[in-house]
């Protein structure tokens, strides 16, 4: 364990699960969206479910989907920000099944229309997990620099992902990879141990069959 | 690496615990020294910004008719607030016990600081956001009262964090995996080093000065009403600060503990393993299953 692990995070209180965790969940959703929410269904299941209103954690996910940091004191007032910046949001509990008792489901549209689910976990001292996309298993702690790519399921898009990978010399800590069904719509998660330069987002962004890249830069 | 070992080194270097930590923070993780420095200098900053804010809202409210400030600085959920300025309050009025300045400072600014984490406000998570008033009241009172500075409550911060990592390592620091002990608990045991280094301490005086924190509240449950962080953690935060002074003043004299401080450690291992699932962050029993628990929690889940 880290001395910047025992001391910190700063944040916002009252719980590093319950809000400064879910702060950050709501955050890594809104960049997976890769654009500002207008509408966003939250679903909070478990111990979420049954201590939210105690714990700020429908006012954390909210601040966290409007970009708002866990320690960010707008945190407290950030259903009133969220009329302002125009999202549209309902927080309801429910069963989202065998998760960590933390667990939200977050359904997310971008203005242009672009739709994202985002399933993911508080798992203590303010550090979570998204394990799923648009309902594809995923493992995304955003610990490490990380891209996300949406693609069809075809031979070779990994390997191009990775390539432009190599010839920077950026190294892969893990991978992995999902899909909806053969030849339908996958996603690779790819942790890495460097910084992740704008112009290989592009690169990747310009292969042949590249749905959508999205960067989560660790925290 | 072991309490023990820490101590050593730190005495055959002849640099203080706190420096021992950035140094070896620094060595793990290739981040500059000036950066760690820096970052626990802006955490010490924050404390004092709680501090602040859990006690300004009284001086700004005091000529109000009773009852404002704590309106102001309640809870979402209106379970907690406004006890810190009561005992400000009655501090500020030379009204404490006689000769007990430290202390009720050290009370005044725990309850504050968990005060403004149940109300939403910043705090710095030390070890947990649950025990966040531990280290800062009992620092904060001390260097008011010593005039000791911020270098100092750096190093002192750094001190406490390396205690922290040898208990998170070998215990864990959440009351779901080890009850209370392991958030107030180890808040205490670090506030007590940081205290004795804070005070001219040795490196070992500062181990033992943990150990009788720790001794001091081994067992002790986690049993949150309602499953949130506000009764009893916030005035156990105030309690374990007494804890933590405590422990600094028999360390401080040459006092030391009969069980060496890295058996404590492991004794605690085992008591936070022994005690039951309802004792650990669950809230089916203790505090939470009173009846006046289960009341206020029958209320939380009836405003869901």
């Amino acid at each position: 364990m880290r001395l910047l692990d025992v001391l910190g995070p700063v944040m916002i209180g009252p719980s590093s699960s319950h809000t400064a965790g879910a702060a950050r969940l709501g955050n890594i959703a809104r960049i997976l969206l890769g654009e500002p929410p207008i509408r966003a269904r939250i679903i909070l299941h478990g111990s979420f479910a049954a201590t939210y209103r105690g714990h700020g954690t429908d006012l954390a996910l909210v601040a966290g989907l409007l970009g708002f940091a866990p320690d960010d004191e707008r945190i407290r007032d950030s259903f009133t920000w969220a009329a302002r910046e125009g999202l549209e949001f309902s927080v309801e509990t429910g069963d989202l099944g065998d998760v960590h008792p933390n667990t939200a489901r977050i359904e997310l549209t971008s203005r242009s229309g672009k739709g994202l689910s985002v399933v993911g976990s508080s798992v203590g001292g303010g550090k979570v997990e998204i394990t799923e996309i648009s309902g594809l298993p995923v493992s995304l702690t955003g610990e490490k620099n990380t891209i996300v790519a949406t693609y069809p399921d075809k031979p070779g898009v990994v390997a191009g992902i990775t390539s432009i990978l190599a010839k920077v010399g950026v190294n892969i800590a893990t991978m992995r990879v999902a899909r909806s069904g053969r030849g339908k719509t996958a996603v690779c998660v790819i942790e890495v141990d460097q910084d992740i330069p704008e112009h290989v987002v592009q690169e990747v962004r310009r292969l042949p069959m590249i749905e959508k890249v999205i960067v989560v830069r660790a925290q | 690496m072991t309490l023990t070992e820490l101590a050593q080194r730190a005495l055959a270097e002849g640099i203080s615990l706190g420096r021992l930590a950035v140094m070896l923070e620094s060595e793990e993780t290739g981040i500059p020294l000036a950066e760690i420095v820096g970052r626990v200098r802006e955490m010490v900053r924050v404390m004092k910004s709680s501090v602040s804010e859990g006690l300004g809202h009284m001086e700004d409210s005091t000529p109000v008719r009773p009852g404002v400030f704590e309106r102001a600085r309640r809870s979402r959920t209106g379970l907690s607030g406004g006890d810190a300025a009561k005992v400000a309050g009655r501090i500020a009025s030379g009204r404490n016990l006689p000769g007990n300045v430290l202390l009720a400072k050290s009370v005044a600014y725990a309850l504050a600081v968990s005060e403004v984490n149940a109300a939403m406000g910043k705090i710095v998570a030390a070890p947990t956001a649950g025990s966040c008033g531990v280290i800062p009241g009992t620092f904060l009172a001390l260097a008011e009262v010593s005039g000791a500075g911020e270098e100092d409550l750096v190093d002192a911060l750094s001190a406490a964090g390396l205690i922290g990592q040898v208990i998170g390592e070998r215990v864990g620091l959440s009351g779901a995996q080890a009850g209370c002990q392991a958030e107030c608990g180890s808040a205490a045991a670090m506030a007590a080093a940081g205290l004795v280094q804070l005070a001219g301490g040795s490196p070992e005086d500062c181990i033992h000065a943990a150990a009788f924190a720790l001794k001091g509240l081994m067992g002790l449950v986690c049993d949150p009403v309602a499953g949130l962080v506000e009764v009893p953690c916030i005035k156990r935060n105030a309690t374990s600060a007494a804890v933590a002074l405590a422990s600094a003043e028999m360390a401080l004299s040459g006092v030391r503990s009969r069980i060496p401080p890295d058996e404590v450690i492991s004794a605690m291992a085992q008591v936070g393993r022994m005690i039951p699932p309802a004792l650990r962050e669950t809230s089916q029993g203790g505090l939470a299953t009173t009846p006046t628990g289960l009341r206020v929690s029958h209320e939380m889940a009836g405003k869901t």
